[in-house]
């Protein structure tokens, strides 16, 4: 990891010759991480060229969506005119959609704050750092233990009628199995999930539970937060 | 192709002339030191790593959605900018601005598009990008508090894209507020107290559209600016970004 010396620590008799230099240079006292090897390349050209390609093409695109969809604009705010549903903006309807079926104290407020705090510390717990997959160890006692706490997931939000959540939550859950259940000569899609890690699942879960939220706010989601079809 | 020569002469003239030199005090990029010069000489480059891994310069490798994200960060600010030599947060003036925006000012319709189309995409690739350095694993050491970092910017972007969405004043903006700002008020013990502070009031009014246009283009573009230059230096300070492939991280 250390450089080595180009220089060699040596004295010469003749000091008008060779000046004296003493140099002490001390290990590992760079703020920065040294990275792994491998190849490398100059950033300039060559990354600043696909930056500049990417800024590029990301503007042309913009402008091209923006010069045929238009923002909307509706009536002046009237405070004593509540739209049914009203709706806050695409990436909260997720949020509003949990609203509909838990109290408030825990949708607004509790989840958020989990989801949070459960990002900040991803990389501070000893998840999936040696990229241990689901199904290593004790099969059977895992298997166990994922119906366990599905059954316990399905049972708490058949409770509260949250079949949003419940619906992504058990398609996951039986993908999830689906490697323990099919072990003999495995497809090649189920080989990948039976690599896969529990911080994988965990955060597949989360992202396919906030995109079914996200989409059914967005577009089935009518007057009192009624299920609507989009295309009628 | 006589052409083509001749610009090339030119510009390389134009680099041995001594106002060149003195701005940007070294010659054409060709040998690896003027190239590492171009990106440390530079103020607004040094940011950036002088080598970069090849493996992670592959478009699969980040689909460049931290550079997109930042790039959308550009677009908004120029664009917002411009808008807001049109606007005053006030009501109901805010409103008329929107439609002079629309049927007076030249090419405001593409400003106002421009802007918030920039403004939904900004928040996708975030997300995207958030979503995309966890199944690479980009947040495993020495990574860590880079990634602490991004979940502050995804926050700073959500927020910059709420306040945005009250500016216009129109029914949209008024009730999209009103719902998300009901929600503070569940939170235990702080919640009506923070409610009042975000809107200098208990209704969605003046005050509040006043201190939504402070945080919108002052606070949070000065956070944002601030957690990105974070965010840059310290994918240089931690080694790079590593890209592991699908047999090293199954090792």
């Amino acid at each position: 990891m250390s450089e080595t010396n180009k220089y060699e620590v040596g004295f010469s008799s003749d000091a008008t010759k060779d000046p004296r230099r003493i140099v002490f240079i001390t290990r590992n006292t760079s703020a920065k991480v040294k990275g792994e090897a491998g190849p490398q390349l100059m950033s300039y050209p060559h990354l600043i060229l696909r930056e500049a390609i990417v800024f590029q093409v990301l503007t042309i695109i913009l402008v091209a969506v923006a010069l045929f969809w238009d923002a909307p604009l509706e009536q002046l705010a009237n405070p004593q005119l509540t739209p049914n549903p009203a709706k806050a903006p695409w990436y909260f309807l997720g949020l509003q959609e949990l609203l509909h079926y838990f109290p408030p104290i825990v949708a607004g407020v509790l989840i958020p704050t989990l989801v949070v705090l459960g990002l900040v510390v991803i990389p501070y717990f000893e998840i999936n750092i040696q990229g241990e997959p689901l199904w290593s160890g004790n099969r059977r006692r895992r298997a166990l233990i994922l119906v366990g706490v599905t059954a316990a997931l399905t049972v708490l939000l058949a409770v509260y009628d949250a079949w949003t959540v419940l619906i992504p939550t058990l398609l996951v859950a039986a993908l999830a199995l689906l490697p323990y259940v099919q072990q003999a000569n495995p497809s090649r899609f189920v080989q990948f999930l039976l690599s896969r890690t529990v911080p994988w699942w965990v955060m597949t879960w989360f992202i396919a539970v906030a995109l079914t939220l996200t989409m059914v706010g967005t577009f089935f989601r009518g007057p009192g937060w009624s299920w609507v079809w989009p295309w009628r | 192709m006589a052409t083509t020569a001749w610009v090339q002469q030119q510009f390389e003239q134009l680099t041995r002339t001594r106002v060149w030199r003195s701005i940007f005090r070294r010659g054409p990029a060709r040998t690896n030191r003027t190239r590492s010069l171009a990106i440390f000489g530079n103020f607004s480059l040094h940011i950036l790593p002088v080598k970069v891994r090849d493996k992670s310069l592959g478009v699969r490798a980040t689909y460049y959605l931290g550079s997109i994200s930042f790039f959308l960060f550009v677009v908004l600010s120029v664009t917002g900018i411009l808008l807001m030599l049109y606007y005053h947060p006030a009501v109901p003036d805010a409103y008329r601005d929107m439609k002079d925006l629309v049927y007076v000012v030249s090419n405001g319709v593409l400003l106002r598009n421009l802007h918030r189309l920039a403004a939904q995409a900004m928040v996708v690739a975030v997300f995207w990008h958030m979503f995309h350095v966890f199944y690479r694993g980009g947040y495993k050491p020495p990574h860590e508090f880079n990634w602490v970092v991004g979940v502050g910017l995804l926050m700073v972007t959500l927020f910059l894209s709420y306040t945005g969405y009250l500016l216009p004043w129109d029914q949209l903006a008024f009730w999209a507020i009103t719902v998300g700002t009901n929600i503070i008020s569940y939170v235990p013990v702080m919640g009506r107290p923070l409610r009042f502070l975000l809107l200098g009031g208990h209704i969605i009014g003046q005050n509040a559209l006043l201190r939504f246009y402070v945080l919108h283009c002052v606070i949070l573009p000065l956070a944002a600016v601030g957690l990105i230059g974070m965010h840059f230096w310290r994918i240089q300070k931690d080694g790079g970004l590593t890209v592991r492939n699908e047999h090293e991280r199954n090792e």
